[in-house]
């Protein structure tokens, strides 16, 4: 049962298309890496299948169990204001807002996920500090933890080590890992493409068209991912 | 001068108005951490004067005037929201005209319908207050306290949404929490705050006491609850410490209260400079 469904699809900002013709499926489970060059629309198509008014034609299906309440997110970019006065805690803590419904207080259970996510991403010890006095790579975990916390079915990552020292994404992406074998489906925007590799069980690159999409074994058999791989030498 | 104040304090409509005092202050407090965050302080300021120009109309027609500003504002507050989140027009363009033709109007329909034989110092009551929280009715002063307490209630169930649609609303809309009807709520409380704080500090000094509490904390407290806990506690003490000045010595209520927001403005400024040493 496909979870999410992309047919022929373009995207693009105030009529001007940026790709099109994408088609692909993402089925319960799958760890989707999605690859292709700077600005070849990567974020544009994680933000439309957030429901940003980006769609020029063709359509996004989503499978009638998933509801966005159920999907955890990390932008490429977060744009806080400067001086906004925020400890780490609360922004962990606001991603299980989805997961609160009508209720206006967070449950036990959801502070203890939340502190075990903290402590999985080496946290804990910053859990009271003010959040724009963090280095841009705690901020980093911050926003990932927010999004493992709003995450019950689809965690969406749009390059989410950028930033991050190689021991912290050592333990990310096994973190990941543990997450998607749990039955969550991960869609991940990245450029480590070892990681990718060693990870994902689809991929789909975008370049402006055609794009790739199909599983590892295919992928890293076809033309597109040698050219892209040689740094595109072999042109 | 202890006994002044007792003397004072004895009467029932001087209680009443501490009372309604607080309680508007409180919720200022509270909603103004959100407004000054969100970057909507403008918005407050505008709505204030949307306020005056209903009140006057209020006034020409003789209505009740919370009965006129209350939805007047609230639909104002909708309205300049949904402007500055749609960005096609200029935000801040659109709330300067709304504020400024509303001003115009509310003082030349007071100008020339007006039944009062002294137009300047009606006018000038609504704009900076002068006593009025002082010569409210009991009605009013329940009404006033009744809408107070509904904000802050309203306040403390939604907190936490109010948060993450303040902190980073990209965020909280992908993850399905309804942003839109949040920040309308948002606007309807900061219309309802508005035309209270009217009440208590007149029309052009209500921004004040919205924002000076939460830049206040700001300075010293860096977590969301902790500003918010803090607004709060600087804006009770200040209108206290404002109303019982006015009081004592019969200065305006309104500008005594933001004198007082005023100096405890510097001084947590001087404080938060040192400590950042
Ligand atoms: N808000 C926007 N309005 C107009 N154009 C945009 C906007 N955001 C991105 N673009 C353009 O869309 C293209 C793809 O951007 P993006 O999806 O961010 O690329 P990437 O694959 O690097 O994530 C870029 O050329 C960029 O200039
Ligand atoms: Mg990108």
């Amino acid at each position: 049962m496909a979870l999410i469904e992309c047919k022929n699809l373009t995207l693009g900002y105030e009529g001007k298309p940026i790709v099109s013709g994408l088609d692909f499926k993402v089925s319960e489970g799958d760890y989707l890496y999605i690859i292709g060059e700077n600005g070849s629309g990567k974020s544009t198509l994680m933000k439309a299948l957030l429901g940003h008014k980006c769609v020029l034609g063709g359509e996004i299906i989503f499978d009638k169990s998933l509801s966005r309440k159920e999907i955890g997110y990390l932008p490429q970019q977060t744009v806080i204001q400067r001086d906004f006065p925020a400890s780490v805690k609360e922004i962990v803590y606001s991603g299980c807002l989805n997961g609160c419904g009508l209720k206006p207080f967070y449950s036990a259970a959801q502070k203890k996920h939340a502190k075990e996510v903290m402590a999985k991403l080496g946290l804990t010890e910053l859990e009271n500090r003010c959040y724009r006095e963090l280095s841009g790579g705690q901020q980093q975990r911050v926003l990932l933890a927010r999004a493992l916390c709003a995450t019950k079915k689809l965690l969406i990552l749009d390059e989410p080590v950028a930033g991050l020292d190689p021991v912290v994404t050592r333990n990310f992406y096994q973190l990941i890992e543990e997450i998607n074998k749990d039955g969550i489906t991960v869609i991940m925007v990245s450029h480590d493409m070892n990681a990718a590799t060693e990870y994902a069980s689809h991929f789909l690159h975008i370049c402006h068209t055609p794009s790739f999409y199909g599983t590892k074994h295919d992928y890293l058999c076809c033309d597109v991912c040698r050219v892209f791989n040689a740094g595109g030498d072999e042109k | 001068m202890i006994q002044t104040l007792t003397y004072y304090l004895s009467f029932s409509f001087i209680q009443y108005a501490l009372i309604a005092g607080l309680l508007i202050s409180l919720c200022a407090s509270l909603l103004g951490v959100t407004l000054v965050l969100k970057r909507y302080s403008m918005i407050g300021d505008g709505l204030s004067h949307v306020a005056f120009g209903a009140m006057s109309v209020a006034a020409v027609c003789s209505l009740a005037p919370m009965a006129v500003t209350l939805p007047v504002t609230i639909l104002a507050a909708v309205i300049l929201l949904g402007m500055s989140s749609n960005g096609k027009i200029k935000g801040d363009a659109a709330i300067a005209m709304i504020s400024v033709g509303a001003l115009a109007i509310g003082y030349l329909l007071m100008n020339v319908f007006t039944v009062s034989s002294n137009v300047s110092g009606d006018v000038c009551t609504t704009l900076f207050g002068s006593t009025s929280i002082l010569t409210l009715t009991k009605n009013d002063i329940i009404l006033c306290s009744v809408l107070a307490a509904v904000v802050i209630l309203v306040f403390i169930l939604f907190y936490h949404k109010i948060f993450a649609v303040t902190f980073d609303e990209n965020f909280a809309n992908a993850t399905g929490t309804n942003t839109k009807l949040y920040n309308n709520l948002i606007a309807v409380v900061t219309a309802v705050v508005i035309v209270l704080a009217m009440n208590l500090v007149g029309a052009l000094l209500v921004s004040a006491l919205i924002i000076f509490p939460a830049l206040t904390a700001m300075r010293i407290f860096k977590s969301f609850k902790s500003v918010i806990l803090g607004a709060a506690v600087i804006s009770v003490t200040c209108t206290l410490i404002g109303l019982l000045i006015a009081i004592l010595y019969g200065t305006p209520v309104g500008s005594t209260i933001v004198i007082a927001d005023i100096v405890v403005f510097g001084i947590f400024s001087v404080i938060g400079k040192i400590k950042n040493r």
